[in-house]
């Protein structure tokens, strides 16, 4: 059974199609990358993982039952997103890394978040510093950590590394591919055709809204 | 004044000639306003007069069932003008009234149980009529804000969403921002009593004769009432009205996507 499995999914807003016809399936332990031009529905189709919006057709299965018979936070916390520009809010990185454990109303685990911080070359020094003190690739790098804290089912990657140094993208690639060892299911939507290739085992072309290629790495 | 309760309509006409004072200035600068000014003092005059003889005629039809009748008309008024303010929120004249009613009985309540006021028409009716209008402003600016806010804050939303956050810890800072720019002109005005200006009331009971230490007295329980209803309106419709902004997935409504 297909982990997320899209059956001619169409998604319009406003009477625009953004996605036509999106058939795929995704396994349990696969790492696809994501790729296309700009503006060609592949954000959308990682929003469609995660359930920040709806297909306007066609059908999309989670563990081979309608992603809507589940409760969305519950789905949602199964499915980690990372966005292209990471939203960090409150003043202090803290802040951000408490809310995943007050959703769940559950202490925070230092243990887990030092490790993650270590992870991502970093201190929890950075719990205390402000938001507004951080570089773009210290604010995207957070956004991770905050979406790890719980080891998700399948973690989406929305473009993270590109506006990442070289240094920065090796340390996300790093993690990332561990986090897919341990068996978590990647969606990673990238620019770069070599980075696309270079650990995935599925690469997804889409243009236009609709699939243009589906390539499978032996 | 000499003290003077009423006002004979010859006075009147004479302070009539006031108006010809904006009328000079409006000629004199070329302001283009004479007809305005005319249009707005004649509407002025006619609505007053009619009002008084409603109230009139209100205030002396002491049934507690047509007072309260008038209380609901003001208030589905009031929720209607509050509600044009937040077209983004579908229920919301639902969500107005409920607001301003509540408020409203709350606050009347208190000050019936505590024998500041009587359940008449010539109490009821001026009081319940500050109350509800204050509602409606603070109801018409928690609505701009929220539905600004989750326009322009979308991303904060949507990451919060995307964590597995339900839509209330979602949308919280934004449901008090949103009470907070409700509240924020009656709690300034409040702070700012006797000092910037006396208030309509207390002034109309000082002119009307009440000694100022008596006419306070009755601009501190306004005070009171209006801060409560403020808060309790805003604070019910705010918590109402987020939900209409994500559907039933608990998806935030109507974003472009690309």
């Amino acid at each position: 059974m297909s982990l997320l499995e899209f059956t001619n999914v169409s998604f319009n807003n406003r009477e625009e199609d953004i996605l036509k016809g999106i058939s795929v399936s995704i396994n349990s332990g696969d790492f696809m990358s994501i790729m296309g031009p700009s503006g060609s529905g592949k954000s959308t189709f990682l929003r469609l993982c995660c359930h920040l919006i709806s297909p306007t057709d066609g059908t999309l299965l989670f563990h081979g039952q309608p992603i809507d018979n589940f409760e969305p936070t519950d789905l949602r916390k199964k499915i980690a997103y990372c966005f292209q520009t990471p939203y960090l809010f409150g003043d202090r990185v803290r802040d951000n890394i408490e809310f995943p454990y007050i959703i769940r109303n559950l202490p925070v685990d230092d243990a887990r978040v030092k490790a993650l911080f270590s992870s991502f070359q970093m201190t929890t020094d950075y719990l205390e510093k402000e938001i507004k003190n951080l570089s773009g690739g210290e604010k995207q790098r957070i956004a991770l950590i905050r979406s790890l804290l719980f080891t998700p089912e399948i973690l989406l990657l929305d473009e993270v590394t590109s506006a990442l140094d070289v240094a920065n993208t090796a340390i996300v690639e790093h993690v990332v591919t561990s986090l897919h060892n341990e068996g978590t299911t990647i969606l990673w939507i990238t620019h770069n055709p070599e980075q696309g290739k270079r650990h995935a085992n599925k690469v997804l072309t889409i243009k236009n809204g609709e699939i243009q290629a589906l390539e499978t790495i032996l | 004044m000499n003290g003077s309760t009423t006002i004979h309509v010859t006075s009147l006409m004479i302070a009539s000639s006031l108006v010809f004072v904006t009328l000079f200035f409006s000629y004199w600068q070329k302001l283009k306003l004479e007809k305005e000014t005319i249009i707005s003092v004649v509407r002025a005059v006619i609505q007053l007069v009619a009002v008084g003889y409603v109230l009139n005629f209100v205030f002396g039809y002491k049934n507690p069932a047509f007072t309260t009748l008038l209380l609901l008309f003001m208030t589905f008024n009031a929720s209607y003008n509050a509600a044009k303010r937040g077209k983004a929120i579908k229920r919301g004249l639902l969500i107005s009234f409920l607001s301003i009613a509540v408020g409203t009985l709350v606050t009347l309540f208190i000050l019936i149980l505590t024998g500041i006021i009587k359940y008449e028409p010539n109490q009821m009716i001026p009081i319940g009529g500050m109350i509800i209008s204050n509602s409606m402003v603070a109801l018409g600016l928690c609505y701009k804000q929220m539905t600004a806010d989750f326009k322009n804050k979308r991303d904060e939303i949507e990451t919060k969403l995307a964590l597995g956050a339900d839509i209330l810890l979602s949308s919280k800072k934004i449901i008090r921002d949103a009470i907070k720019t409700g509240m924020l002109p009656t709690i300034d005005s409040a702070k700012t009593l006797g000092i910037v200006s006396l208030p309509g009331m207390m002034t109309g009971l000082i002119l009307a004769g009440i000694p100022p230490i008596e006419a306070i007295k009755y601009q501190i329980m306004v005070t009171f009432m209006l801060l409560s209803t403020t808060a309790i309106s805003s604070f019910i419709s705010c918590y109402l009205a987020y939900h209409e902004f994500f559907n039933s997935r608990k998806q935030l409504v109507d974003r472009s996507e690309n």
